[in-house]
């Protein structure tokens, strides 16, 4: 399975939640598979939607489903102890780890070589970290929106792309009707 | 009043509830101060673009939040700040302590410092400098402002406002 074969499979799990996106693909194949004004598409800004995610459920009560992909966490690294030293338990970090920068061309990552992000969110003192193949992500997901704990899910999945267009929607109006989801 | 039991109820008194901080020793009796408010959720961060992503989230979960740092961090966030912050349209008070300007110690400081002004301005950045104590009077001011505007907001806190460095 590659990542939007996931996205497709999980959207109706994320269809109810308030879901942050990563930047580039993720977000363009979201918006295709299942737009939503409960998903906050990034434009930019490689790296901090987990950091997004984990403000917003700081801020507020319900469930917040973070997507982001493994080249997006090597780049922010320090997200990993904030989120294990502040627990939110209605916090879901979804890592899809295809081992790729996918938006760039498949460069390889080194979660895609020796290192296990989810040994090292476990290092960082994540709690409730769980690495699964990438046909039980929907499992897993549903599994940790059950729970009332803060959950780290890494999807091990294959690289690779399909076609999708540019998000064209202006940033504050995603940003204008995330904010009226949260508040409904 | 300590110039910190100042600046933390002015933060305080214009609602500001989750505050991000990647400390500066300048900005310590804040941050301390900080952490006596039961109001405010204090939430460290490990780099400041790290820190703008949770006041990000937090002011669209409803908190309006504001950022501590020091200005070596405009360094860092300049495309945080450009493609989140002011993309989207969100407001983020910015209390930066200004290293590298008068009575400091440590050369490299001045290495950013006499950058600061410059990116801030380049980014356009509402930009206000607290050089004198009296100066930090606007604070309650400016931020109102940046809440008004959905901007990102720099407040420069220099080493003579707080006091210098002693006798170095």
């Amino acid at each position: 399975m590659i990542r939007s074969e996931i996205l497709k499979e999980i959207a109706p799990i994320l269809r109810d939640q308030l879901v942050v996106c990563n930047i580039g693909l993720p977000s363009q194949e979201l918006h295709m598979i299942d737009d939503q004004p409960t998903n906050f598409y990034m434009l930019g800004t490689m790296g901090l939607s987990s950091s997004i995610g984990f403000g917003l459920a700081l801020a507020q009560d319900k469930k917040v489903i973070s997507i982001d992909g493994d080249g997006s966490v090597l780049t922010n690294f320090g997200t990993l102890p904030t989120i294990a030293n502040n627990v939110a338990d209605n916090f879901i970090l979804l890592i899809i780890d295809n081992g790729s920068y996918g938006s760039t061309g498949d460069q390889p990552t080194y979660a895609g070589k020796k290192t296990s992000l989810a040994a090292v969110a476990r290092a960082c003192g994540c709690g409730n970290v769980v690495e699964v193949p990438a046909e039980e992500t929907g499992k897993a997901l549903q599994a940790a929106l059950d729970g009332d704990r803060m959950t780290i899910i890494v999807a091990k999945c294959e690289s690779g792309n399909i076609k999708v267009p540019v998000i064209t929607m202006d940033p504050v109006v995603i940003r204008d009707r995330f904010m009226k989801s949260v508040q409904a | 009043m300590s110039i910190n039991t100042k600046i933390v109820d002015d933060l305080v008194a214009n609602d500001i509830s989750f505050v991000t901080t990647v400390p500066c020793k300048q900005l310590a009796g804040v941050i301390d101060e900080i952490d006596t408010r039961p109001d405010v959720l204090h939430v460290p961060s490990n780099k400041e673009d790290e820190g703008m992503g949770l006041c990000a989230g937090a002011w669209m979960g409803g908190k309006r939040p504001a950022i501590i740092m020091q200005n070596t961090a405009i360094g860092v966030t300049i495309n945080t700040l450009a493609t989140l912050i002011q993309y989207y349209r969100m407001p983020l008070p910015m209390l930066i302590s200004y290293r590298g300007e008068l009575r400091e110690p440590v050369a490299c400081q001045v290495e950013m410092a006499v950058h600061t002004k410059a990116l801030l301005a380049q980014m356009n950045i509402p930009t206000y400098h607290f050089h004198i104590q009296s100066d930090a009077d606007e604070l309650d001011a400016i931020l109102k402002y940046t809440f008004m505007c959905n901007k990102p907001v720099a407040i420069l806190t220099d080493a003579n406002f707080w006091g210098g460095y002693g006798d170095q």
